[in-house]
C-alpha cells in the first residue's frame, strides 16, 4: 500500500480532476486542431447554452466525432477495470483478468457470426454481447452441475475450457468468411478500436456499464468478505454462492458492453486494479474507485495516442498490450520483491 | 450457550469421514480436538461450523439443530478461527476485523460507528489495539493469528471453533495464544480447539477428544485422559506423559514421544 487510507480520498479527487483534464484536452487534439476555447463553447452549446458562433465544423468535430469516441474510451476503460478488480477478489488471485470466465471468447463469436451473417454494426454489438453473457452462463451452470469441492477453481479451469471452445468457433467462423471482406472485417473487430463509436450506441453500452459498476458498489463490503476462503466467508454469514453469482452477473454485463462496443481491448482489466491494489491496498472500495478512474484515464490516453501518435491509427486492443506489458512486468516484479 | 454434536456421522454421503460422534461444548469451557493428520479433525470442525451437512445425527445449537438456524443468526453465535496460514489479499489487521461484523450488516450495509468500535475492541482484548492500521503481510504470524481471533470476537459470538490455531507458529507465539485463549474462558466463550501439540492439551482443555480414523478413540477430562496409554494409541508410536516441576515449584505434565532404539 503507497497511498495511507487517510490520504486515499484525496488522491482519489486528485486523479479524478486529472482525468476531466485529460478528457478536455484529449478533445482538442487530433488531425483537426480545435483549440481548448472552442472545445469549451462546443460543450456548452450542445448543453443548451447560447449560440457562441463557433465554426460549424470544429463543433462537428467535437460534439460528433470525438466526445463520443472520449466517452466511449472513458466507460470501456472504467468498465474493464472495475470488472477485472471484482475478478481479483472474488477468484482470490491478483493475476485474474475479466474474460477468465470466456465472456471475451463468447463477445468475439457473436461479433464474428454476426459479420458472417452481413448483419448491421448494431446487430453485431448485439450478437458480440449475447456471445458474452451466453459463453458466461455456460460456464456457471456447469460449474453448478460439475459441484466440486473447490467451486474456484471449477469456475476457472470451466473458464478456460469455455473461452477456449468459443476461440475455436471463432477460428471456424473466420476460415470459412469471404477473405476480402469479413475476414478483415473481423479480425479489426478483434483488434478493437474506438473509431466506430456513434452517440446512439453510447446509450446502450453505458446503462450496463453504469448498472453492473453501481452493482458492484453497492456489493463492495461483501467483495472483500469474499477474498478471504468460501469457509471464512461462510462462517461470516455470507450465502457465498449466491453473492459469487450476483458478482459474476455484474462483471460480466460490464465486460460484455465494452467488449461488445470496442472490441476486445486486453490488459487493461488487468494491470489496472493490480495498480489499483497496489496504490491504494486490498479494501475492495478504495480498489473499485481507484481502478474506474485509473483505468478510464489509461484507457483514454492509449486511445487519445492511437490516433494522433502515427499517419494511420493504430487499434487500441495492440496498443493497450504494448503499453500494458511493461507496466505489469514492472509491477509483478515489484510486488513479488515485496513478498519475499 | 452450548453446541452438541449427537451421533453424529459426518463427511460426505459418498465417503463418510467419522462416525458416532458425541460432543458437547459448553460456555467457560475449553476443548481440546487431537489426532493424527487425516483424523477428521477439519472435517468434524467444519460439520459443527455448519458448512457440511451431517451424513447421520445432528449438531444442535443452543437447543436448536444447526441446519435450522439462518445463517446470519448463526454466524453471531458460532465463530471460526482458521489458521493464520491462509494467504489473504493484503487487508490491514482493522479492515480484517471488521469483516467479522458481515452478519451485523445486509449484503449492501456499509459497517458503521458501532461496528468499528465492536472491531477495536476486540483488537483491544486481544493486547493489539494498536495494530490496526498495519497490513496484516506486515504483522507476525502470532499477530496475524490474534488478529482472526479477534475477527472471531467482532462478530458477538460465544463459541469460537479454532482450527489449529498454534499451528505454523514459533514457540513463543504458540504459548501467547495458548494464554490469550485461556483468557477468553474466563471471560465465558466456549472455545474448541483443534492442535497437533498433546501439550497444549495438558496446558488448557478442560476436556479433550481424541479423534481417529474418524471414531473418538477417548474422550473425558484433560489429566485423565491425555495418558501414555491413549496417545500412544492416537498415534500409533509410544508416547510418554512425564510430570516435570518447574524451577518455580508449579508441577505441570507434558509428554515426550519415545526415541525409537536405532538412534540411541
Amino acid at each position: 500500500m503507497i497511498l495511507a487510507p487517510r490520504r486515499f480520498p484525496l488522491a482519489l479527487a486528485l486523479s479524478a480532476v486529472a482525468l476531466l483534464a485529460l478528457a478536455a484536452w484529449s478533445l482538442t487534439v487530433g488531425r483537426f486542431a480545435v483549440s481548448p476555447g472552442d472545445v469549451l463553447r462546443a460543450l456548452w452549446s450542445s448543453l443548451g447554452g447560447a449560440d457562441t458562433g463557433i465554426a460549424k465544423n470544429a463543433d462537428a468535430v467535437v460534439l460528433q466525432v470525438r466526445a463520443p469516441r472520449v466517452i466511449a474510451a472513458l466507460a470501456v476503460g472504467a468498465a474493464l477495470s472495475a470488472a477485472g478488480a471484482a475478478y481479483q477478489n472474488l477468484f482470490r488471485n491478483p493475476l485474474v483478468s475479466p474474460d477468465i470466465l470466456g465472456v471475451s471468447a463468447g463477445c468475439a463469436l457473436g461479433a464474428a457470426l454476426a459479420v458472417l451473417a452481413a448483419l448491421p454494426v448494431a446487430m453485431v454489438q448485439a450478437l458480440a454481447f449475447a456471445g458474452g453473457l451466453l459463453a458466461v452462463g455456460l460456464v456457471v451452470a456447469i460449474g453448478a452441475r460439475v459441484r466440486g469441492r473447490d467451486p474456484i477453481l471449477t469456475l476457472i479451469l470451466t473458464g478456460v475450457m469455455v473461452g477456449s471452445l468459443f476461440g475455436a468457433g471463432v477460428a471456424l467462423v473466420k476460415y470459412v468468411a469471404d477473405p476480402y471482406n469479413q475476414l478483415p472485417a473481423i479480425t479489426f473487430w478483434l483488434l478493437g478500436s474506438f473509431a466506430g463509436a456513434l452517440p446512439r450506441d453510447l446509450a446502450a453500452t453505458l446503462l450496463p456499464i453504469a448498472a453492473g459498476v453501481a452493482l458492484l458498489w453497492l456489493l463492495r463490503w461483501r467483495i472483500d468478505v469474499l477474498a478471504l476462503s468460501d469457509d471464512e466467508a461462510r462462517s461470516l454469514g455470507v450465502n457465498v454462492g449466491r453473492a459469487r453469482l450476483v458478482v459474476i452477473f455484474a462483471a460480466t454485463l460490464v465486460t460484455a458492453s465494452a467488449v461488445s462496443l470496442a472490441g476486445t481491448i486486453g490488459w487493461v482489466g488487468l494491470v489496472i486494479p493490480h495498480a489499483a491494489r497496489l496504490l491504494a491496498g486490498a479494501k475492495f472500495a478504495r480498489v473499485l474507485a481507484l481502478s474506474v478512474v485509473l483505468g478510464a484515464g489509461f484507457m483514454l490516453a492509449v486511445d487519445t495516442a492511437c490516433r494522433t501518435a502515427f499517419a494511420t491509427e493504430i487499434p487500441p486492443g495492440v496498443a493497450t498490450a504494448f503499453i500494458g506489458t511493461p507496466v505489469f512486468i514492472a509491477l509483478l516484479a515489484i510486488a513479488l520483491r515485496r513478498s519475499a | 450457550m452450548t453446541i452438541a454434536a449427537r451421533a453424529l456421522d459426518y463427511g460426505w454421503p459418498s465417503r463418510t469421514i467419522g462416525r458416532g460422534v458425541e460432543l458437547t461444548l459448553a460456555g467457560g469451557e475449553i476443548v481440546c480436538l487431537l489426532g493424527p493428520n487425516g483424523g477428521g479433525k477439519t472435517t468434524l470442525m467444519r460439520t459443527l461450523l455448519g458448512l457440511l451437512e451431517p451424513v447421520a445425527g445432528e449438531v444442535v445449537l443452543d437447543g436448536r439443530a444447526l441446519r435450522e438456524w439462518p445463517a446470519r443468526e448463526r454466524a453471531t453465535r458460532l465463530a471460526y478461527v482458521p489458521q493464520a496460514a491462509g494467504s489473504y489479499f493484503n487487508f490491514s489487521v482493522s479492515e480484517m476485523v471488521e469483516m467479522g461484523r458481515t452478519a451485523h450488516r445486509g449484503a449492501f450495509g456499509a459497517p458503521g460507528a458501532r461496528d468499528r468500535e465492536a472491531a477495536q475492541a476486540a483488537l483491544d482484548r486481544l493486547g493489539i489495539g494498536g495494530l490496526g492500521a498495519r497490513p496484516i503481510h506486515g504483522v507476525s504470524g502470532g499477530e496475524r493469528q490474534l488478529a482472526l481471533i479477534a475477527r472471531a470476537l467482532a462478530t458477538g459470538a460465544t463459541h469460537l471453533l479454532m482450527d489449529e490455531p498454534t499451528a505454523n507458529l514459533d514457540f513463543g507465539n504458540q504459548s501467547l495464544i495458548l494464554d490469550e485463549v485461556a483468557r477468553l474462558r474466563a471471560a465465558g466463550a466456549g472455545i474448541l480447539f483443534s492442535t497437533h501439540h498433546p501439550d497444549h492439551a495438558l496446558r488448557i482443555a478442560d476436556r479433550v477428544v481424541l479423534l481417529r480414523a474418524g471414531s473418538v478413540l477417548a474422550c473425558g477430562p484433560g489429566g485423565a485422559t491425555l495418558n501414555s496409554e491413549n496417545l500412544s494409541a492416537l498415534y500409533g508410536r509410544p508416547i510418554d506423559v512425564l510430570e516435570v516441576v518447574s524451577p518455580g515449584g508449579t508441577k505441570a505434565r507434558t509428554c515426550l514421544a519415545r526415541q525409537a532404539p536405532r538412534f540411541n
